[in-house]
């Protein structure tokens, strides 16, 4: 009996039929709600009502500083990710934990208390403000602007693309390098030519790891934007903690499940590139 | 007498605290088909690579057609390099690799299409232009890597270990290939290898590296059948080496017996290395031979047969084509040119023989 | 250009930290308000185990984080079991929707759990926060654990069941061993993905139950607890030992490959 029973448990894949409800019915189903709540009115008929609310300035105006924002401080996670990596990847051989663990060890404080820090920093009469004054420079204004979302987004997120860029980039063997160097490329010719595209996998997951949450964060805007500065995701926090509107929420959320199918759609493209050319060791 | 290309002079380097080549001599001349043979970390990918421009001596000087290279970053060197590890460029295809030095300097497209057809038809790989490199096999990885180097029209191609990756039939192939390339190409070669078959069917030169001390430099012939000391004797080719005396000129004593040899000038009664190839044994009866011993197992090898013999308190090899029965009785017989003496070990650079 | 490299490093070290130090110096001081520094003291320390607005969520975080961890954890380890027979096909749609939470925005997957739950008829809670951890941590626990599993050679399963052993002490001497330090992983990610969430948390908690990150949130309108800080400046403590001791562990191993090298190469 036993051992029919747990022969059966070894050859056959019906174990993996719980994560099959579990993801029908937590994973599919809510999303399903979603598009439900914000594609229906209330009698369960079909909709663009919420949708083209979203067309209105107010909402747009939010949609576009949005993605401006995200944007930029997914290109600034970028460019300053990206010699990091580089000089991570020279050194893994001698100090290779103690960088790796000097760089994670910030994901593990809590990130709404850091940001709040941030705050403290930024703020009017914050540590920035003092150095400057203490220096005999003008104070510069950071807290409540989009800037200071940046900042914050960046200090948040710049984890999220060092990790998956650091992998793609170590992978790259040093006799590459050194093959382009050999062929008459300088330092700048080798990393546009060589280490830049091999690689665009990790540049892109890394990327898109930035650019969701940030275009999608309400704590950050709310924390460090004062409610001067409203995003999409404060809209969608509002409408459905304080102004009770789910339906527009939802169709917000929608929009904003276009933008991150867009970008898995993008990554799976630049992954299934990779694995094409990567059949053969 | 050759014109001098290349020379390393009075070369150290160390990693980590770990000298890896100490004031270090070496000359390499045009056109020359020169192998740095020796075990891994050995320091003949040192000397590789630099020469490369990929690593700085931390003393010494490296010299190319009378300038000195020695601070000169790879890029700005007329040598171009094989890696062990192929080292294509996975986002490019075929013809992408061999245009990319070509593209940096700036030739004419039509200039760069020749250019990769010529390659291409050098290596025998005519028909792979727009080929993705991930999806070939090794040995024609490696003859892209080949392809990739010589259109740069380097005066030296350094060939780091290039086809320790392949099967033998397919190394095989890739030597006499190589030396082929090399003889249309008229330019110097210099290959790293551990595997002294390999050293000894291309080489003009063959430079025996042993812990970062060059052991002997000289033809394959020459590093075969007169190694300089007991190191280059055994890592070249199978070797008895035996303690022994040189009693005087043409005659040596060894394992109790007097035996005439051929060499001279080591003085009298000094301690000397004996070293005798397995295959200029001649096996005999027992009373016939010099030495008289046992049989203590066959091998057999496929060409040859790998025989050990117990004779005057010494195992020797001995290879035969024709086989024998373990357990037999037999006699040795050494021919006076086939004895090679060699001085022990006294200076420093020896040292590491003793070490190895 | 070393230096440069260096200067560049020890300024993102800086970016980094300079918000962990200022959380740190706040946890010292005097004063409950943020700003000016008006003076050093204990007592946040002290009176960090009578807070029991922030015990009760720190307890909260705690026991949703480990339920939580381990029951994805074990969802994940029986699923990575049962992927492993299944065909290229299966495995890619499995992999694809077990990734949904991990690429979807939080605040996306926060709102349509808050939907389903309530669509079910279920009240927000304790249990719902449960129920939605379980659904961001457990594709953490697929990544650490599924490789492990997939790249698994059924050879020493094999060789332990001809030798005898039934297939349950089998896959009790032979996988899970194999398998134990990915699960811990896979566990310990779980649990921190748990205890750092606040979006989805923030959305599926209902009234009357905060976990340490939702009491942040909420008090920070009105000024957060200096006792806060002084937890937060306790677990980075804590935090840091462990990393120390991790760094030690791999020196000492560390030596030894090294060594090993060496004398290999000799």
């Amino acid at each position: 009996m036993r051992e029919r029973l747990s022969a059966r448990l070894s050859s056959h894949s019906f174990l993996a039929l719980p994560f099959a409800l579990w993801a029908a019915l937590f994973i599919v189903l809510p999303l399903f709600f979603v598009l439900w709540t914000g594609l229906t009115d209330g009698a369960g008929r079909f909709t663009a009502e919420h949708l083209s609310t979203v067309l209105q300035p107010e909402y747009l105006r939010a949609l576009k500083l949005s993605v401006e924002l995200a944007l930029l401080s997914t290109c600034i996670c970028l460019v300053l990710a990206y010699p990091l990596c580089l000089i991570l990847r020279e050194r893994r051989e001698r100090q290779g934990l103690l960088v790796f663990l000097l760089f994670l060890l910030p994901l593990w404080m809590n990130s709404l208390l850091t940001t709040m820090a941030w705050q403290t920093i930024m703020e009017k009469h914050g540590i920035i403000n003092m150095l400057l004054s203490a220096l005999g420079l003008p104070g510069v204004h950071l807290i409540n602007t989009p800037a200071a979302i940046v900042i914050g987004m960046v200090y948040n997120f710049l984890p999220y693309m060092v990790l998956p860029l650091y992998v793609s980039i170590s992978r790259i063997d040093e006799s590459i390098i050194e093959a382009a160097r050999d062929l008459g490329a300088n330092p700048f010719q080798t990393l546009r030519r060589v280490l830049l595209p091999l690689s665009l996998p990790g540049i892109v997951s890394g990327s898109t790891m930035v650019f969701i949450p940030s275009l999608t964060t309400f704590v950050i805007s709310a924390l460090l934007g004062g409610n001067k500065v409203l995003l999409v995701g404060n809209i969608i926090e509002q409408e459905f903690t304080a102004a009770y509107d789910w339906q527009l929420g939802s169709a917000l959320s929608v929009v904003l499940m276009v933008f991150i199918i867009l970008n898995i759609l993008l990554e799976a493209f630049t992954n299934s590139g990779e694995q094409g050319k990567k059949r053969r060791p | 007498m050759k014109k001098e290309l290349l020379r390393l002079e009075r070369v150290s380097k160390s990693y980590d605290g770990t000298q890896i080549l100490e004031d270090l001599d070496l000359t390499i001349h045009e056109n020359e088909f020169v192998t740095l043979l020796g075990p891994s970390g050995c320091g003949k990918t040192t000397i590789l690579r630099l020469i490369g421009g990929f690593e700085t001596p931390d003393s010494g000087k490296i010299w190319f057609d009378g300038r000195d290279i020695t601070g000169l970053q790879p890029e700005k060197r007329q040598v171009n390099t094989v890696f062990q590890k192929y080292s294509l460029f996975s986002h490019m295809d075929v013809a992408e690799n061999i245009a990319f030095g070509l593209k940096l300097k700036g030739k004419s497209k039509s200039y760069i299409r020749d250019k990769i057809k010529y390659a291409l038809k050098l290596v025998n790989l005519e028909s792979y232009e727009h080929a993705r490199v991930t999806q070939m096999s090794g040995g024609q990885q490696q003859r892209i890597a080949i392809a990739r180097a010589i259109v740069n029209e380097p005066k030296v191609l350094l060939l780091d270990e290039p086809f320790s990756a392949l099967d033998l039939k397919l190394r095989q192939n890739m030597q006499r290939e190589l030396v082929k390339i090399k003889k249309e190409l008229g330019i110097t070669f210099v290959f790293v290898t551990h595997d002294q078959e390999e050293a000894l069917s291309m080489s003009d030169t063959v430079v025996v590296i042993n812990q970062g001390w060059i052991q002997q430099i000289g033809t394959p012939e020459n590093v075969y059948n007169e190694p300089e000391n007991a190191f280059v004797a055994d890592f070249i080719g199978d070797s008895n080496i035996i303690d022994g005396i040189m009693v005087r000129d043409h005659l040596v004593h060894l394992l109790g017996k007097d035996i005439p040899c051929t060499s001279a000038g080591f003085g009298e009664n000094v301690p000397v290395d004996v070293h005798i190839r397995p295959e200029d044994i001649q096996i005999c009866a027992p009373e016939e031979g010099q030495f008289a011993g046992r049989i203590l197992h066959v091998v057999f090898k496929g060409t040859v047969y790998d025989i050990t013999i117990e004779a005057g308190g010494f195992e020797w090899l001995v290879q035969t084509i024709t086989g024998h029965a373990q357990g037999k009785e037999v006699g040795l017989r050494l021919m006076p040119a086939n004895i090679q003496i060699m001085a022990k070990p006294e200076s420093v650079d020896e040292e590491a023989v003793n070490d190895a | 250009m070393e230096k440069l490299k260096n200067t560049y490093l020890g300024a993102i070290v800086i970016f980094l930290y300079a918000p962990i130090l200022v959380l740190i110096a706040q946890s010292f001081k005097a004063s409950r308000y943020r700003g000016q520094w008006t003076g050093f003291t204990f007592q946040w320390y002290e009176s960090l185990m009578e807070s029991e607005k922030i015990m009760e969520a720190f307890s909260n975080t705690l026991t949703i984080g480990v339920t939580s961890a381990l029951l994805a954890t074990f969802l994940a380890l029986v699923t990575a079991l049962g992927l492993r027979q299944m065909g290229h096909r299966g495995r890619m749609l499995f992999r694809g929707l077990a990734n949904v939470p991990l690429l979807n925005a939080d605040i996306v997957t926060g709102i349509s759990l808050m939907l389903l739950f309530l669509g079910l008829g279920l009240r927000l809670g304790y249990d719902t926060i449960l129920l939605a951890h379980i659904v961001i941590s457990l594709p953490y626990a697929m990544l650490c654990i599924l490789p492990q599993v997939l790249s698994m050679d059924d050879v020493c399963y094999e060789a332990a069941r001809d030798l005898g052993a039934g297939p349950v002490l089998a896959f009790r001497k032979v996988i899970l061993p194999e398998l134990l330090p990915a699960i811990m992983a896979a566990f310990l990610l779980c649990f921190a993905m748990s205890a750092d969430d606040f979006i989805v948390t923030y959305f599926t908690k209902g009234l009357g139950i905060e976990t340490l990150t939702t009491e942040i949130y909420a008090e920070l309108k009105l000024g957060v607890h200096p006792e806060m800080y002084a937890l937060s400046a306790l677990f980075f403590c804590g935090v840091l030992v462990f990393a120390a001791l991790l760094m030690l562990n791999y020196k000492v191993i560390h030596r030894y490959r090294k060594v090993g090298r060496r004398e290999a190469a000799v």
